[in-house]
């Protein structure tokens, strides 16, 4: 089936890929100053040159660079991705700990950008130039170009400060029930904010992408043959507009959806969400190269994996394209 | 029902104003003329001369930007300017329907054939799916198409454009209409299928007893299947009368001369060319288009030209002729060298040329020149006229005042005048955009011209008027040119000789009007016998 030696030959060709991004990560955190010797010898307080050398030791990373960087790609060949240096944990397990919480997250957030986004495009093409796509355009154009930290904090500042409706921080309140229904509504509030932070910024641009697709759609000819065959304007725009215009966002959505495992750093972190993207954030400021390897290799592993599935879902969605070279 | 008195459709002194900024007032202008049961009516003229909107206003399809201000569309006892838009969605596609030009975008590319033909019906209240797949059968059927029940789940781009064609006919008589309003159905296809849609239209037509509105700027067309004829020029009608009658004892000015550019089918005398060197040949010339399809499944192969061999003499044109996908175009470009052939020789005064390459190249460039099919996308449109066409020579390496100047000169050798040149290309109309193309061919003083469709976006008008400045050029010059066409009236107005391909191979080579009076290979005799219009001779010859 085309199909499945589509899929294996892209396989083939995502091991040499990752194997560079491997060796691509593995030099740039060498070159940072620092290393998780020194900082866990700081934060002790030691300064004593021999203690040092001997985490250095502990952690290998006294050996030449070469033979660091074989020693890791060995192990990740086996499926291992070694011990944070920090945590003295296996790195997959904190990632996969970690995990759920990032994906309900960047989950949440991709199906309201897409959703949403889709929507108000949709409804801005209905009349280009009317009020509704106005409106819609300079909403579009302010939540692109709004900084996503600090749309975070001024939600932060008006619904948990000021209001005090929402919760500003964490992904559940510490102590409440660990049952049922209340725990899921509780993990909703504190989801509201930042699904919502994280979605605008994507939202703008399906909204932005669907109507200038639409716009151009509406022009083809077929539509004219929809016209002259009696239907009704919804149907033509449902049944023949959109599902031809949709075709652009569906390789944005892929894009996105590759990111949606690397987490969000910046959301995270305001929010204090306990996802990966602040897993990164903190094992880069402690020199934790394994766990940050780990988390690296792991996102590039499921960008390559979305983009795949985009290709496939793009044969689904347009029968024209047969997945090929 | 075949009461053939009956008025279908009346139009009556409809005016259709144009946006205050267009060149003219009105898109249409005081036009009336009937339709009756049972009668075909040729709307005919030129681009930009109303026809298209006659028949959107017809199915209350304006754009926004155009509005009728007078006049009456009486179809039955209703007024269609005036109905409520729920009104019009019920008669458009029941009543009244209509198939468009490009059948290649007409179609949804992402809904199967039988959807879209079933929605139609859906939405005009045939509710039971049963009921809708068994008639969209019988309509697929109807149109003749191949394997019906396989069609339904066919997706349009795995049709030709033909059968795409056809799917648009079932879809228009999918509710039996009282009118079919046809834009130009036919002007995209391959002349022998334009011949088999033009039969399946009549055919329906005079089975159902339709009235058919049949827009198209083809007199040969025309002559093919009108009961009778209108004709526009600048949004009002000029003439209407019965076919016969317009076509061979044209009343109006404008129809004389329209019907005067309507190339002949007799091929001028032959000039005798035998005596005069070769300057061109081509020998066993080969081309095949691969693409990979992954490691299990097969090459796809296209072959573009197999064992192609002609010879140009001095002075001489050669028509190579052929249908879509016949390899015409891309002998045209391995001749050029803009596509390398696989194997084969092409000979310039006798020099192998097609080994060519980079530099060397450079002089065969001087010698062998192109002129392209559309004239809008061929200029590069953020560049004044004459620079473009001083291009070639600058990059031969001729003085820059040296080629301006030449360039100048061009324009006025084309009939355009110097002043064109520091003009930008979309300040002129088709025709001039093509003799533009022309100079800048000329540019290099080229011994061979290939030219590549050069008429066929144009006008009859302005086609005529662009072939005559060709056949100009080509005596003044002392020009060779390899003409490439899929129009044979053109064919036989213009070439010496001619070459016929078929699925990259000549099929048959000869004097033009040998092949014309005695076509010795079958598909030859199949594409004269689809040229339309072929039985009519013209007003002159009918007199």
């Amino acid at each position: 089936m085309a199909t499945l030696e589509f899929v294996a030959r892209r396989l083939v060709w995502a091991v040499f890929v990752i194997l560079g991004i491997i060796i691509v990560n593995f030099i740039l955190l060498r070159l940072a100053p620092g290393d998780p010797a020194a900082i866990m010898a700081g934060q002790a307080g030691a300064t004593d040159e021999q203690y040092i050398a001997q985490l250095r030791a502990q952690f290998g990373l006294d050996r030449p660079l070469h033979v660091q960087l074989y020693t890791y790609i060995f192990d990740v060949a086996r499926l291992d991705l070694g011990f944070s240096a920090r945590q003295q944990v296996p790195v997959a397990d904190l990632i996969f700990q970690r995990m759920p919480a990032t994906l309900l997250l960047t989950g949440v957030a991709f199906l309201f950008s897409l959703g949403v986004g889709i929507l108000l495009g949709a409804l801005a093409s209905r009349r280009a130039g009317g009020w509704a796509d106005s409106f819609i355009t300079v909403l579009a154009l302010a939540a692109y170009a709004t900084p996503i930290y600090w749309l975070g904090l001024m939600l932060i500042l008006l619904f948990s400060v000021w209001l005090g409706w929402l919760p500003a921080y964490g992904m559940a309140t510490i102590g409440g029930g660990a049952g049922g229904l209340a725990y899921s509504l509780d993990v909703a509030r504190h989801l509201l904010m930042p699904a919502l932070t994280l979605g605008l910024f994507y939202m703008a641009v399906y909204a932005r992408l669907t109507r200038a697709s639409m716009l151009e759609v509406q022009d083809q000819d077929f539509v004219k043959t929809a016209k002259a065959k009696g239907l009704p304007d919804w149907r033509i725009t449902r049944a023949h507009v959109l599902r031809n215009a949709v075709l652009p966002v569906i390789s944005y959505a892929g894009f996105q959806a590759g990111h949606l495992v690397g987490g969000a750093v910046l959301v995270e972190t305001v929010f204090g969400w306990p996802g990966i993207g602040r897993l990164a954030f903190d094992a880069l400021l402690q020199r934790d190269y394994n766990l940050l390897l780990g988390v690296f290799l792991f996102t590039a592993i499921m960008v390559i994996v979305f983009n795949i599935i985009t290709d496939i879902v793009y044969t689904l969605v347009d029968p024209r394209i047969e997945v090929g070279r | 029902m075949t009461d053939r008195d009956a008025r279908l459709l009346s139009i009556q002194d409809l005016t259709v104003a144009l946006p205050a900024a267009a060149e003219r007032a009105h898109a249409v202008e005081n036009i009336s003329f009937d339709l009756s049961h049972g009668e075909i009516l040729c709307v005919v003229g030129e681009s930009g001369s109303g026809k298209s909107v006659t028949a959107q206003a017809v199915m209350g399809l304006l754009p926004a930007t155009l509005k009728p201000t007078s006049g009456k569309i009486l179809f039955g006892d209703e007024d269609m300017l005036k109905l409520s838009e729920s009104r019009l969605r019920r008669i458009r596609g029941e009543r009244i329907s209509m198939i468009f030009q490009e059948p290649m975008t007409a179609l949804n590319p992402l809904m199967r054939v039988g959807d879209q033909i079933s929605e139609m019906l859906q939405f005009h209240g045939m509710g039971s799916r049963r009921r809708r797949q068994a008639r969209v059968l019988e309509l697929l059927e109807a149109v003749q198409l191949p394997d019906p029940p396989a069609m339904m789940t066919a997706y349009p781009f795995q049709l030709s454009g033909g059968q795409r064609q056809r799917v648009m006919i079932a879809m228009a008589l999918a509710l039996d209409p009282a009118i079919l309003i046809a834009d130009e159905p036919t002007t995209a296809l391959d002349v022998t299928t334009q011949a088999e849609v033009l039969g399946l239209i009549k055919a329906l037509q005079a089975e159902r007893a339709m009235g058919v509105m049949f827009i198209t700027h083809d007199f040969g067309v025309v002559a093919e299947i009108a009961d009778r004829v209108a004709v526009m020029q600048h949004g009002r009608t000029v003439e209407i009368g019965a076919a016969q009658e317009v076509l061979n004892h044209p009343k109006a000015d404008y129809t004389q001369r329209l019907i005067a550019a309507v190339p002949g089918l007799t091929p001028p005398e032959a000039l005798p060319f035998t005596e005069r060197e070769p300057i061109f040949e081509a020998r066993a010339l080969e081309k095949i288009y691969r693409s990979s399809r992954g490691f299990f499944r097969g090459k796809r192969e296209v072959v573009a030209a197999k064992d192609v061999s002609f010879v140009i003499r001095a002075g001489e044109t050669l028509g190579l002729v052929g249908e879509s996908g016949s390899g015409k175009t891309t002998v045209g470009r391995c001749v050029v060298r803009l596509v390398d052939s696989d194997s084969g020789e092409l000979l310039f005064s006798g020099q192998d040329i097609a080994a060519l390459k980079g530099n060397a190249l450079l002089p065969m460039r001087r010698n062998v020149q192109m002129v392209f099919q559309d004239p809008y996308a061929s200029l590069n449109p953020r560049r004044k006229v004459a620079k473009i066409i001083a291009e070639g020579p600058r990059a031969q390496g001729v003085p820059r005042r040296e080629a301006m100047d030449r360039a100048f000169e061009l324009l006025e050798l084309v009939g355009l005048g110097r002043s064109a040149g520091e003009r930008y290309p979309h300040e002129f109309s088709g025709g001039q955009r093509q003799r533009i193309g022309i100079a800048r061919a000329l540019a290099l003083r080229p011994k061979l011209l290939v030219a590549d469709e050069p008429v066929s976006a144009l006008d009859v008008s302005v086609q005529a008027q662009v072939l005559d400045l060709l056949d100009e050029l080509r005596r003044k010059l002392d020009l060779s040119m390899l003409f490439i066409t899929h129009d044979l009236r053109v064919a036989a107005q213009v070439c010496d000789s001619i070459a016929v391909m078929r699925l990259g191979e000549i099929v048959e080579y000869g004097p033009t009007g040998k092949v014309f009076a005695d076509p010795q290979h079958a598909y030859t005799r199949q594409l004269l016998d689809a040229i339309p219009g072929k039985g009519w001779r013209g007003p002159q010859q009918a007199a």
